[in-house]
């Protein structure tokens, strides 16, 4: 395989830094990036946060706030093909079809297509329910973020509650439904998630926990208790399910994103590999249940890998050693960092080693995540990085420690 | 190699600090610092810090 023709599909953070990736490792390799947004890649975590404040306030124009999210790249003009603005609709013998006809032939097809937010079955209040996932859907939240105006966010996932905390920064008044007992708390765990619905409450967040939605009428949203919310703004902010149709007939394992081996490589199709949030993957920091991974280091760490394999395949080399990349990811609300290090939701016991709960957002806190006698995971609250970098070198250490229970 | 971080955008993650911990560190204030002039060993790992970093701060030149 001299010159191998590689599609990468998905034209985002896990899309792009596997193309930069491949050609780091392969600068023979034909590379075709296809997207069916029509945007340039760029990054999404300030959708909910600076640039949802930036697009709502009307501080800056929309072409400056995108400017400011395009992902900056090492790839020059020319070295890759890309064809933004059209999806891929299936796998046919190894090859990538396109929704407009074109099939691209394909030595390795990778799949970094992401998710996409779950909406509400239910009917009703077409003209305001909104999801955040693009720059797009960011364009049409934000116009509908004016001061004073009702808000009601369906779930208190991260991206639900920033969204929360940049209505109020905003000036709107903001009503939370969910279901669980705390907000973000398979992420955070009881105490750290009591004490973020605290902060919120703070901020003037109307928090309904243990409640769900019932249905819609025009102008409101009814609850399984029966009470009814005005609402000028409604975000469905549920949760997200895999882009995998196209990948149908790929005969990959499609449970949950694209099942994937310690190589990148899909299980049961064997030109397919997966990176981003839609792989699906074993961590040996952890154990060897395969998850998918919805956070922003992901993509970087699986585009890598994937290269590495892609090269290996084609030059015949030796598979490279184990896959254990450190999970982090950070969340902002109200001015205040959420740090994580590792996989808190994994654990069963929480302790604070630094700080104190009921002054969160006011002073620093650092907590340890525990399942068993191993350390899983640490969090910082508004701690300064230098304090959660002790604490995250600890983790490193017992994570890396061989486990001898 | 140049190694600029531009300040005015950095937002403290310190994804930096780990991935180059020879390049960028947390001075006793637990500001950012950085080397200004690397050598080619410390290449990859600064190019590592520069993709790890959320906020696109870090230019290298
Ligand atoms: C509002 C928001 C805030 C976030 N905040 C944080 C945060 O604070 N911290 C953190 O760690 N993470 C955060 N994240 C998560 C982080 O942005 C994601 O982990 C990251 O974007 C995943 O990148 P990806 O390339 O795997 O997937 P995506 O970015 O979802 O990219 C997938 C791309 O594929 C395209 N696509 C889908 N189907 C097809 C098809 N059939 N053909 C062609 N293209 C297709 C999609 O349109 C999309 O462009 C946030 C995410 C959002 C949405
Ligand atoms: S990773 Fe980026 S934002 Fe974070 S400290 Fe380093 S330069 Fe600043």
């Amino acid at each position: 395989m001299a010159d191998p023709r590689i599609t990468i599909v998905g034209a985002s953070l896990a899309g792009l830094r596997t193309a930069e990736a491949v050609l780091a490792e392969l600068p023979q390799a034909r590379i075709m990036l296809v997207g069916d947004e029509p945007h340039a890649p760029y990054n999404r975590p300030p959708l909910s946060k600076d640039s949802m404040e930036a697009l709502a306030g009307g501080q800056a124009p929309r072409a400056e706030v995108f400017e400011k999210l395009l992902l900056r790249s090492k790839i020059m003009p020319g070295q890759i093909e890309m064809r933004l603005g059209v999806a891929a609709a299936g796998i046919e013998s190894g090859n990538v079809r396109l929704e407009d006809g074109a099939l691209l032939r394909s030595d390795f097809v990778v799949a970094a297509t992401g998710i996409r937010p779950r909406r509400m079955p239910m009917q009703g209040a077409a003209d305001r329910r909104h999801v955040l996932r693009s720059f797009d859907d960011a364009e049409a939240l934000a116009q509908a973020m004016r001061p004073g105006a009702q808000m009601v966010v369906i779930g208190a996932g991260f991206i639900g509650c920033e969204i929360a905390a940049t209505a109020r920064k905003l000036g709107l008044h903001v009503t939370v439904v969910e279901p669980a007992p705390q907000p973000m708390l398979r992420a955070l765990g009881h105490r750290v998630a009591a004490a973020m619905a605290a902060l919120h409450r703070r901020h003037g967040v109307t928090l309904l926990t243990g409640r769900s939605v019932e249905t819609f009428e025009a102008e409101r949203v009814i609850l399984d208790d029966g009470k009814a919310l005005e609402a000028d703004v409604i975000v469905e902010a549920l949760g997200s399910r895999p882009n995998t149709e196209w990948l149908a007939a790929s005969g990959a394992d499609l449970s949950d994103g694209v099942l994937v081996d310690d190589r990148m490589q899909a299980i049961g199709a064997q030109n397919l590999l997966a990176v981003g949030d839609l792989a699906r993957f074993a961590n040996p920091l952890f154990d060897d249940l395969p998850r998918r991974v919805e956070h922003w280091c992901v993509p970087g760490q699986t585009a890598k890998r994937a290269a590495a394999t892609i090269a290996a395949r084609v030059s015949g080399g030796a598979p490279a050693p184990d896959f254990a990349p450190m999970p982090s990811f950070w969340s902002d609300q109200y001015g205040m960092r959420v740090q994580a290090f590792g996989a808190p939701a994994l654990a069963e016991t929480q302790t604070v080693v630094e700080g104190d709960l009921t002054q969160i957002g006011v002073a620093p806190i650092v907590v340890e995540y525990a399942r068993g006698d191993h350390l899983v995971g640490v969090i910082g609250l508004g701690a300064p990085p230098a304090l959660i970098a002790r604490y995250r070198a600890r983790l490193m250490d017992a994570l890396c420690a061989p486990v001898t229970a | 190699m140049k190694v600029h971080v531009d300040m005015s955008i950095c937002l403290l993650h310190g994804q930096c600090v780990i991935a180059a911990p020879e390049v960028f560190s947390f001075d006793d204030a637990g500001g950012l610092v950085w080397v200004t002039e690397i050598d080619d060993s410390q290449v990859a790992d600064a190019e590592a810090a520069s993709d790890a970093c959320p906020e696109q701060a870090i230019i290298l030149g």
